[in-house]
């Protein structure tokens, strides 16, 4: 791990942009569940979901600012767990 | 606990802490080894004699020694109790912590706090299990499997043995966390990658396994917490939900589950046959592969659990064929031991022959499991004694019969003295005899329709059952006599030196017992671990 890695420090502002971000989507996921969007509301939760943990991961886990090694073993576990799910999708498919 | 007789000696003697608090505080690798290896052992007795208590009810149709109700109670904590408690932690937790930090030449694991605190979560998990089985509605009814929607409904104490099992979960990752470091960071100078002791590369695996695989299950088993508790309809089609999502989340858990429990075993086979038969071992690369490749294919087969849950037929046939690949790693082990003993000079000491019956027990095992791996044949004896017979084969044939050999193997290493051979090739030869004459009955009887889980049985199952039965009874005489003898010879048999096996690893090039530290200056490695020219120098 390089010093500057291990030394980053978020400001506060930055952290409360994030947080106030996070908030927003949240928000967003409430509101999208009353528009009349059928089967997409869960693709649009869904993604949600996903810009909401990037930001978690990168921010407040501190990823964007971490060493390569770091940064393979989350990819590691996320590579995993999308094998996992989309295995399941072998049964949940063709039911 | 108490000390041997050469306690003055390695690491029984020098420590800061005195009494109890030496070793339930202790962040010496070897006193949290001996710390689970001691833990692990209790619960085994503990689930042998619940096992023998269902073959007892077996014995004789009808009820023999308790009704239907407690029969399911007791499959149940006899599963759970051998799974969560013995089997898993077995052979990584206890001899992992004991010889995996000395053979890759480290003074002790990268994370010796996080060790014992994983020994910490461990027994909490276990005091919460147990706590399960007096309160509540009495003890869990649904088999180790927890399946919903029974395990969501039952009136027994469900909810607090899934949080037990969870908790259990975070000392497996950590453990898991603990060697996959300690490999990378803390070999010796010459450890190469292709110098580690093959029961280093299969813990390496298995470490992999139980971190990525193990926060599967204790998410899902909180849900089943939640579902229980609060009704959240998640496994409930009522509600929208899926009661096969509970057997694919538990299953993506539990079937690289058995390779947490397999691998290992593994390892130490790979270990003991060579220095038995006095000669490199045959195929290291391969063997060292193949445990990656077990633990990578093992991860995505656990679907062939399932062939009768109403799960799609597309789905059937993707896992039934990635079973059979798994296949593959797993006889690449097999044909490199055998071939390791052609032209040996083989020694037949008890390690030894634990470890050839391993392979015997173990290919029994994996080949009925291709039978259940085709889909065709399983619907047959799908949930039927034949399950039962195979999966006592691999783990306990398999697993249990290498824990008992790296017990011979690698205790006297530790206690400085060690067992009388005779009576521990009696045990032995007790054993196996016994454990086939059980499992193998339960084989037949599952082949010919006697389903699993029920507490009584049609009349033409009768005189199988009572064969297996006494079956039992001799494998329980045989552990018995083993026990004994090993830990007399521990305590007060005969003295053992540096290398009684004359096995080339680092942990047979230092002191008996260890030292605290291990190694007195830092090893620099020259030589393979096979490499018996180097036997007894790093
Ligand atoms: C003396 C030793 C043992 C005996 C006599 C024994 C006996 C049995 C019997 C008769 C059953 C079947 C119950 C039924 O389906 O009706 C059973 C189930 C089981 N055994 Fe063992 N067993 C022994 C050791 C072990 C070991 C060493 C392990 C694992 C390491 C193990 C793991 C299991 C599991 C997971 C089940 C399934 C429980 C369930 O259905 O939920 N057993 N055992």
């Amino acid at each position: 791990m390089s010093t500057e890695a291990a030394h980053h420090i978020l400001s506060y502002r930055k952290l409360t942009a994030i947080w106030g971000a996070l908030l927003v989507l949240t928000a967003l996921t409430v509101l999208i569940t009353r528009a009349e969007l059928g089967a997409l509301k869960v693709w649009a939760a869904l993604a949600i979901a996903s810009v909401k943990s990037g930001l978690v991961i990168a921010f407040f886990m501190h990823m964007k600012y971490e060493s390569r090694p770091f940064r393979i073993i989350l990819f590691v576990a996320l590579v995993t767990l999308a094998i996992f799910i989309g295995f399941t999708f072998f049964d949940v498919l063709y039911r | 606990m108490s000390l041997p007789a050469t306690s003055s000696d390695g690491f029984w003697s020098d420590t800061g802490k005195t009494g109890i608090a030496s070793w339930i505080f202790s962040t010496d690798h070897k006193r949290i080894g001996l710390l689970y290896l001691y833990s692990v052992l209790g619960f085994f007795l503990v689930g042998v004699l619940l096992g023998v208590l269902l073959r007892l009810e077996l014995m004789a149709p009808g009820r023999t020694i308790m009704g239907p109700q407690t029969y399911n109670a007791t499959f149940t904590v006899h599963g759970v109790v051998m799974i969560f408690l013995f089997i898993i932690p077995s052979i990584p937790a206890s001899f992992g912590n004991l010889v995996m930090p000395i053979q890759i030449g480290a003074r002790d694991v990268a994370f010796p706090r996080l060790n014992l605190f994983s020994w910490w979560l461990y027994v909490i998990g276990a005091v919460i299990v147990l706590t399960a089985l007096f309160t509540g509605g009495g003890p869990p009814d649904t088999g180790w499997t927890f399946y919903v929607p029974f395990s969501a409904k039952t009136g027994t104490n469900v909810s607090l043995a899934v949080l037990g099992v969870f908790v259990l979960g975070f000392s497996s990752i950590l453990t898991g966390i603990n060697f996959v470091t300690t490999i990378h960071r803390l070999r010796a100078e010459g450890m190469t990658w292709g110098r580690l002791p093959l029961f280093v590369w299969s813990l390496y695996a298995t470490a992999w396994v139980q971190i990525l695989a193990t926060p599967i299950i204790a998410i899902t088993l909180v849900l089943v917490f939640v579902e229980r508790v609060v009704g959240t309809g998640l496994f409930d089609p009522s509600r929208g939900g899926d009661p096969i999502m509970f057997q694919h989340l538990f299953w993506i858990y539990s079937h690289p589950a058995v390779y947490i429990m397999i691998l290992p075993a593994m390892g130490v086979i790979s270990e003991i046959i060579p220095v038995f038969s006095r000669k490199p071992i045959f195929g290291y690369k391969m063997i060292a592969f193949s445990s990656l490749a077990i633990a990578a294919a093992g991860s995505v087969v656990w679907g062939h659990h399932m062939y009768t849950s109403g799960m799609s037929d597309t789905a059937i046939l993707v896992f039934s064929f990635l079973t059979f690949i798994v296949a593959i790693p797993s006889a690449i082990k097999v044909f490199n031991w055998v071939s390791t003993l052609y032209k040996g000079s083989i020694s037949l000491e008890a390690p030894m022959l634990f470890a050839l019956s391993f392979v015997l027990l173990f290919s029994i095992g994996g080949l009925s499991g291709l039978v259940l791996g085709a889909a065709a044949t399983d619907i047959h004896v799908h949930d039927t004694h034949f399950v039962v017979g195979h999966f006592h084969y691999v783990m306990f044939g398999g697993t249990g019969f290498a824990f008992f050999g790296a017990l011979h193997y690698w205790l006297p290493k530790f206690y400085g003295r060690r067992y009388a051979e005779k009576p521990a090739l009696v045990a032995w030869a007790l054993m196996f005899v016994g454990f086939n004459i059980m499992y193998f009955t339960m084989q037949v009887l599952g082949i010919r329709g006697m389903p699993r889980r029920y507490y009584d049985y049609l009349p033409e199952f009768a005189r199988l059952n009572l064969v297996a039965t006494i079956g039992s009874w001799i494998l329980v005489l045989g552990l018995i006599i083993l026990l004994v003898n090993l830990f007399r010879g521990l305590f007060r048999g005969e003295a053992v030196g540096a290398n009684p096996w004359g096995g080339a690893t680092l942990e047979w090039s230092i002191p008996t017992p260890p030292p605290t530290e291990n190694f007195e200056e830092d090893p620099v490695v020259t030589h393979g671990p096979y490499d018996f020219k180097g036997a007894g120098k790093p």
